[in-house]
């Protein structure tokens, strides 16, 4: 009996350790792609709106 | 979690960004329109001269392209470029905090630390902050350098951080090293339209300018993120 309830419970916590990884792995993935569109797209449109933000961030520009 | 990853990195970076352009517009952003000046009377002859060398490849702007015009345009694109990229760090940051959360709201600042030390002080010692002009090597393998120094600082500090065992620690340190070993990639021929003071003053002003954007952004994001307990986001 206890053993299998320690058993739900370290699922439990395992599948909410893997939920927080998958949305800790997603969110930094979004944010990298942000920065990269802002950043380093080679759009020649993009980087003249974000031409002052690549200087200031010492973003490799031109 | 998504909720509260969302609302962490969406306020974080909208107020980060506020204060980025803040900053920008005391100190940095003048001197890139002052550098600019030096650039655009002289461009067509640099073009003509420097180019034989390969010193001013993939510097060209595309005369098609739409282009902010001086003045609030600049500055509310500018803007919108802070926006992006703030959100875009905020979320890394928001991220990472499920899987270490914050105890303390102060504890943000050595996020914010680590997050200079990651995106701005490895990378800039290979590829200093440039003012417009300056002349560079290829931009893409300029950006790759940039990226691996980027992602190989984060995967050190975090083994110098949170690695137990003291050969973690050491491979923290090798990682951080490798890409300055290698070195950054650098132009065949070092030169600047901007004046050497230009130069250096703006390599200060980006650098504080940087410092102060991370470690607001650090505290910014700790603060949001431990303002609610996890509870209260899944209602």
């Amino acid at each position: 009996m206890s053993i299998s309830t320690s058993r739900t419970h370290s699922a439990a916590t395992s599948a909410t350790r893997s939920q927080r990884i998958v949305a800790a792995v997603g969110a930094a993935v979004l944010g990298a792609l942000l920065v990269y569109f802002a950043g380093f797209s080679h759009i020649a449109a993009v980087h003249n709106a974000a031409h002052d933000t690549r200087h200031s961030s010492a973003f490799p520009c031109h | 979690m998504i909720k509260r990853i969302a609302q962490t990195a969406g306020f974080t970076g909208l107020l980060g960004a506020l204060l980025l352009t803040l900053l920008q517009s005391f100190w940095v952003a003048p001197l890139i329109l002052q550098a600019e000046t030096y650039e655009k009377p002289a461009a067509s002859e640099v073009h003509e001269h420097e180019h034989d060398a390969g010193s001013m490849a993939g510097h060209s702007h595309d005369d098609e392209a739409w282009e902010p015009e001086d003045g609030w345009q600049r500055v509310l694109s500018t803007t919108g470029g802070n926006l992006v990229v703030a959100v875009g760090f905020a979320l890394m940051l928001a991220g990472l905090y499920t899987l270490r959360a914050p105890t303390r709201t102060s504890q943000g600042l050595l996020w914010g630390l680590a997050g200079y030390a990651v995106f701005c002080l490895a990378p800039t010692l290979g590829l200093p902050p440039e003012l417009p002009g300056t002349a560079a090597a290829d931009l893409l393998q300029r950006q790759l350098w940039w990226v691996t120094t980027a992602a190989s600082t984060a995967v050190a500090i975090a083994l110098l951080v949170f690695g137990k065992h003291w050969a973690l620690k050491v491979l923290g340190v090798a990682i951080v090293l490798v890409p300055h070993i290698f070195g950054a990639p650098q132009p065949l021929v070092h030169s600047s339209l901007a004046p050497q003071e230009l130069e250096a003053q703006f390599k200060i002003a980006s650098q504080l300018t940087n410092f102060a954007f991370w470690l607001a952004l650090g505290v910014i994001s700790a603060w949001l993120f431990r303002r609610k307990p996890e509870a209260q986001y899944s209602a």
